[in-house]
Formats: C-alpha cells, structure tokens, sequence
C-alpha cells in the first residue's frame, strides 16, 4: 500500500472520523526509519486501548507498531486473548480467526502475498499470548519454524491466560499457584526461545518491555531476519498485573525486577552467525541513513 | 429464504477485471466460463474420481493448495501436488492437521488467493472449528469432502454421516454423485462461491471410495483452456493485503463486548452469512444444469429421493422394480443441501404418496431435512440405510419398498 491509499477524498472529508483525518495528515507510513520516538509527535498507529489501566500489554502494542519498518505492507495475525479487545482500534490491517491457529494462518497468508506481490516484502506480523503461542497453538508455532515460513512470531508473554481469568499456562513460572493450579504449577516455565533457535528461526530474543529502545531493535531485528532468511521469534514479558496482584502503576516495576542479573527475564537474543553479519550491515545502513537525514535538516 | 429460484437465462457473472483469451504462465488460455462449461467440445476420459479432481484443478487457475493425508482423499491431494510441480498449481505444501490446513487455507484466502483443498471423515471434524470461520470470514474456499465413516472403533470405509455436521456452518453444501458432478462442480463451484453477493467456502462432497476410487467415464474440456483467475477485490470485505486502508472506525470495538448491541450485531451478521448461502442459489443453476434437483418420472407415486451415490443406486433399483416386478418408482436427485431446494421438493413431491430416502450413514440426515420442509411427511420413509462402510445393494432398496408395499420377497434372503 502506498501513503496515497489513505488520502481522504475531498467529497466524503467532512464526515471522515478525526482519528482517520489525523493518521491521513500525521501517521508515519512509508518512513522506514519510524521509531517509538515518534509517539506522542505524530499519529499513533494504536488509537486506544481496551485493556486495564497500566497494562503492560497496552505499551508493548505501542511501541511494536511504532517499530514496524513497514506498517503499510503489513499485515498482523493475532489470536484470541486480550490482545484481540485492541486490533479492532490498530491502524494496520490484522486478522483474528480462531485460538491458537494464527501461525497456520500467517503461513497461508504469507505464502500467497508472496504470490500476489513478488517484488513487495508484505511483512506478516504474528501477535498471540502465551497460550495460544505455547499452549493451544504450540503445534502450529512450532511446525511454521520447521517449515521456515519467513514471518515473525511475537508472543507476549503474562505468564497465565489473563483474558480468562488467571489460569495456568505452560510459561508460567514452576510453583505458581493460579486458577487450574490449585497447589501451584508442578513444572517448569517451558523454555520456548531455545526451543524456537532449535526449530530452525534465525533469530530469537526475549525480553520485557521495559525498555523502548531494546524492543523496538528486536521488533525491527526480527522482521528484517524473517524477509531475508525465515522464521524469527520475539518473547516479550507483559505481566498481567491483575492476575499476579498488582497495581496499574506496578507494571514496570515487575518488569524492571524481572529482568535484573538472575532472574528469568535477562534479556536474551540467539542468532546464526550469519544472521548477525547481516544485522551488523543493516543497523549501519540505518544509521547512514538517520545521519544523511539529519544532515538534511539541519543543511 | 428458500425460495425457488428460476433458471431463465442465467448465466456466470464475471469480474469486470478478467481479461478473457490472456495465457498463463503454463500457457492454458483464460476462458468464459458460460463458453468452457457449456459450448466446449469435451472428450471421454476413463478416470479415477482422484484423477477427476486433478483434472479439474488443472484447468482451474488455482493460487494455493494444502495437502494432509487422510484416507480417502490422500491421492486427489498428492495429485494437486503433482500439478504444483508441473506449474499449474501456485502455491502447495502439506499442513501438519486438518485443523492446521483448513488455517492455512484460511491465510490464503484472506491473502486474496483461490484455495482448494480436501479432507474426509474424521479431518473434517478435527478441522470443524475452521468452517464457521470460513463462512463468517467470507472466504470462498473450497473444500472436497470425500466422505468417509467418523464412529469409532475406527473406519475409513464409506459413510456420509460428516455430511451432517457441516448443514450449519454457513458453507455452501453440495453432493456429487458421479465423478462428473464431481469434475463440473469443482470448476462451477469457484464460480458460486466467488460471486461477490455470496463470496462463502463450499464443501464439494463425494462418497469416498464409491467415487474417488472407482473409475468412470467423465467428459473433460481440453486442459489448453482454464477458468479466470480469483479477484480478490470482488470480496464484500477487505483483503487482508494492505492495499487498502485499514480503518480504524470504532471508537469501541463492539463486537467484543457483552450488551444487547453486541449481540445484535453477531446475530446479523450471521444471518447475512445464510443469506448468502440463499443468494448463491441463482448463480448455482447455471453450473447445475438449471436446477438444484434433477428429477425422472415424477407422476409415479412412489419416488426415491437421494443425494451422492445413493442416487445411482436407487436409479437400479427403480430399474429391477419395474424389470421384475412391474412397480414403477420416480426418482429425486439432491444435488445442493445447502441452500436446500425446498421448493423444488415440494413441487416434485406433490404427487407422491410413499417417498423413500435411502443413505449412506446410520441417522438418515436426508430424510430429517426432507420430512421437515414436507407437509404430509408421514409420506416419507427413512431408508434404507446402511452405515460403516457398507455397500447398498439396489437389492436393499427394492426389499424396503416391496415390504413397506406388502409384497414379500426372498431376494436378500437367497443372497446367503
């Protein structure tokens, strides 16, 4: 889609909702180098959310569609959960179908905008809790890496199925007492970005999203790795502050603690060898570009 | 809502976009669809109901398939490989389930692709939960369902029980008879379910192993010649390929809230689903020779109405009723069960006084679907019916009517 796609026509203008009026006049479509930097000056590609106050899912969908190379040509496959209450308010085009199949649904949906636009990257962006990624949908995650279906998979991880009410989940921590974990979880946090390096993505992290900057390099790391080489998997931890007890101003706090030295969300990122050589070049290139343009500015 | 459709002179709309007479990359010419199904010399082949849909596909335009294996369907999804290797078919690789593959199909399809794949028995009700996506998504997939038993203990002999549990998925449901229906509908059901005022997936039915096993005489076009391809800007909503704007409209996304709002609008759209299921009726009488039904020797007080092979079989039955006993029977063929012909039974059967309803599967669905549209229905009878892979001999058929007649014959009994 080029940016012309959105101008409003002259004759329906008037009655065109503000929202869209002001992502025709201010959102960063077509500008490779957007940044979560840009929320706050220009149009959001999120509107509103319908999450609780202070959810840490909500940030993270802010800074993933401010971090997009291409947000239009790209297309999000989401799953059902509580990320489903806020597609409906996304700038960018997106599916939800069914629990747990959205990776069967991005490896369709890839393949035939592959056929239909062979000279375009159209960026299939899969967006899904920790239930329908590792539980439910484990099989779908996991065949799509076999098969090297060249889209990202983003999994926000809480740690338990909040959209239902706090329930167990494979990637709730051991011990853990939860709803269907009436004397707390008998095993292990399954350790899905070794199991997704493994499964053949090219690059995985995973990490909180209590630092912008670091996930807005894993978004665009991810999609940039899965256009050029196949699967990629980013592991972002979003607590679900209602369900593990804790205020809406808490949120960053749990994040913060979480990812100190020892405990279970120190960031990680795995790549092959030549996945890095590739990134090394891209973020040169992108700083070259930042550096021109800046240039530009202030010429 | 199921009301009768006449036939007239309808013929297969056309995207504005399609450019008749344009090659493909495997050369095949892009053809009208009205001049390909009904003004094109056809050949006699000899073939496989498996080979009857590879032949079809080959001459459909076909962007993606996905294949799993599952008895009896696993050869007709090799075959469509096989055309994917010979460059007919765009896009084709093996899902990891049918629950899986019917996903697949879905990406395709909202990435503006014309989808085909198959399934039977037991995939189709793992892939279940796909259906009443694909119908509520609007996506024209289609899907041949070679229908096979689901009980268990297990069997994968032929059994069309499945058939009932897709009645209320907002797919269109047809059943074939013969590889021919087969072979015409395959290609006339792109054409059906892409028409953008019905734009729904179709569930093609077959009686697995009876025809997708069994060889039979098909007519084909030269495959020189193939349908226009899928335009996916015909779709009564987006496709998901951001060529257009993703409009962000609702300051509250409804839908997912629990007020009487919400609620009513899942309750329309759902309605719009099985309405277009209706709508799609007008488009079908071009591909099914002008009637959802197809009747012989409908004076006749007596009438067998059927649905897939079990037509064929009572078409023999008919034949040994009059032959050796000199009862004459009309006959009914079923060939859409959803949109269901009501009319069309009902004007058919006005004159019947006994109506039987032979089946391939242990509940008798047809008959269910039958009784409930017939004033009267004390007139029908629900068999014979058989189940688990068993065979109906026309013999079955002959021993129900001439018992329920009070003639009393020795025919099943001599078969030892």
């Amino acid at each position: 889609m080029s940016k012309e796609k959105i101008q409003l026509s002259e004759d329906l203008a008037d009655i065109m909702p503000p929202e869209y009026q002001e992502m025709v006049a201010t959102a960063t479509f077509g500008n490779e180098d957007r940044s979560w930097k840009d929320i706050g000056t220009s149009k959001e590609l999120i509107e509103q959310h319908s999450l609780c106050a202070g959810c840490p899912e909500s940030i993270a969908f802010r800074f993933i569609l401010a971090s997009i190379p291409a947000p239009e040509d790209s297309v999000f496959v989401g799953s059902t959960g509580c990320t489903s209450l806020v597609f409906p308010h996304v700038g960018v085009q997106n599916i939800h179908s069914l629990f747990g199949n959205q990776n069967a649904i991005a490896s369709g949906l890839q393949r035939a905008l592959k056929l239909r636009f062979p000279d375009v990257y159209k960026d299939v962006i899969v967006l899904a809790g920790d239930g329908a990624t590792v539980d439910i949908g484990l099989d779908m995650t996991m065949q799509s890496w076999f098969r090297q279906e060249k889209f990202t998979t983003i999994c926000f991880d809480n740690e338990l199925y909040a959209n239902t009410g706090g329930q167990e989940s494979g990637l709730m921590q051991k011990g853990f007492v939860s709803k269907m974990a009436p004397v707390g979880k008998k095993f292990e946090k399954v350790r899905l970005p070794e199991i997704a390096f493994e499964s053949g993505c090219h690059y995985v992290a995973c990490l909180t999203v209590s630092k912008p900057n670091r996930v807005e390099q894993v978004i665009r790391n991810a999609i940039y790795v899965s256009r050029e080489f196949g699967p990629t998997y980013v592991q972002l931890y979003t607590p679900c502050i209602l369900e593990i007890g804790k205020q809406s101003m808490e949120g960053l706090d749990e994040m913060k603690e979480s990812e100190a030295i020892g405990q279970r969300f120190v960031m990680k990122e795995f790549m092959t060898d030549e996945v890095k050589e590739f990134l090394k070049e891209k973020n040169a290139e992108q700083k070259a570009r930042k550096k021109a343009a800046k240039a530009a500015v202030t010429a | 809502m199921n009301k009768k459709v006449e036939a007239q002179d309808r013929r297969i709309l056309l995207s504005e976009t399609v450019e008749l007479g344009e090659k493909t990359n495997k050369g095949q010419t892009v053809t009208d669809p009205n001049v390909l199904f009904n003004e094109m010399e056809r050949e006699a082949s000899f073939l496989t109901g498996s080979e009857v849909i590879r032949a079809a596909i080959k001459r459909a335009n076909l962007d993606v398939s996905v294949a799993y294996p599952i008895t009896p369907q696993s050869e007709a999804a090799a075959l469509i490989g096989e055309l994917y290797a010979e460059g007919y078919v765009r896009e084709y690789f093996r899902g990891e389930s049918e629950f899986a593959v019917m996903g697949q199909c879905a990406g395709a399809s909202f990435g503006g692709a014309r989808v085909f794949t198959t399934t039977a028995g037991p995939g189709t009700l793992r892939a279940m939960e796909n259906f009443p996506m694909w119908a509520g998504s609007r996506l024209p997939i289609q899907v041949c369902v070679t229908c096979r038993g689901i009980n268990s203990p297990l069997s994968i002999q032929p059994d069309t029980l499945e058939m009932y549990y897709l009645l209320e998925t907002g797919m269109l449901v047809w059943h074939a008879e013969t590889a021919q229906d087969l072979y015409d509908w395959i290609l006339g059901g792109f054409m059906v379910s892409e028409q953008p005022d019905v734009h729904l997936p179709l569930a093609l039915c077959c009686d697995g192993f009876f025809v997708t096993h069994t060889k039979d005489t098909v007519m084909l076009q030269s495959d020189e010649y193939c349908i226009p391809a899928y335009d996916p800007y015909r779709s009564p909503v987006p496709c998901m390929d951001m060529e257009c704007p993703p409009i962000r409209m609702m300051r509250d996304p409804f839908i997912m809230k629990s007020n009487y709002i919400s609620y009513m609008t899942h309750a329309s759209w759902q309605q719009e689903i099985h309405a277009a299921v209706e709508r799609s009726r007008k488009h079908t009488l071009p591909i099914m020779n002008g009637s959802l039904i197809e009747t012989e020797n409908l004076d006749r007080e007596i009438l067998i109405v059927a649905s897939g092979t079990a037509v064929s079989q009572g078409r023999e039955a008919i034949r040994l009723l009059e032959e050796e006993e000199g009862i004459k029977v009309g006959l009914v063929k079923i060939k859409s069960i959803r949109p269901f012909p009501t009319e069309e039974i009902r004007e058919a059967t006005a004159n019947a006084k006994t109506i039987f309803i032979p089946e391939f599967n242990i509940k008798g669905w047809l008959a269910r679907e039958v009784k409930s549209i017939l004033s009267n229905n004390e007139r029908v009878i629900a068999g014979p019916h058989v189940a688990g892979g068993m065979t109906m001999p026309s013999e079955v058929i002959v021993d129900e009517i001439k018992k329920s007649l009070g003639v009393a014959g020795p025919r099943l009994e001599s078969r030892g």
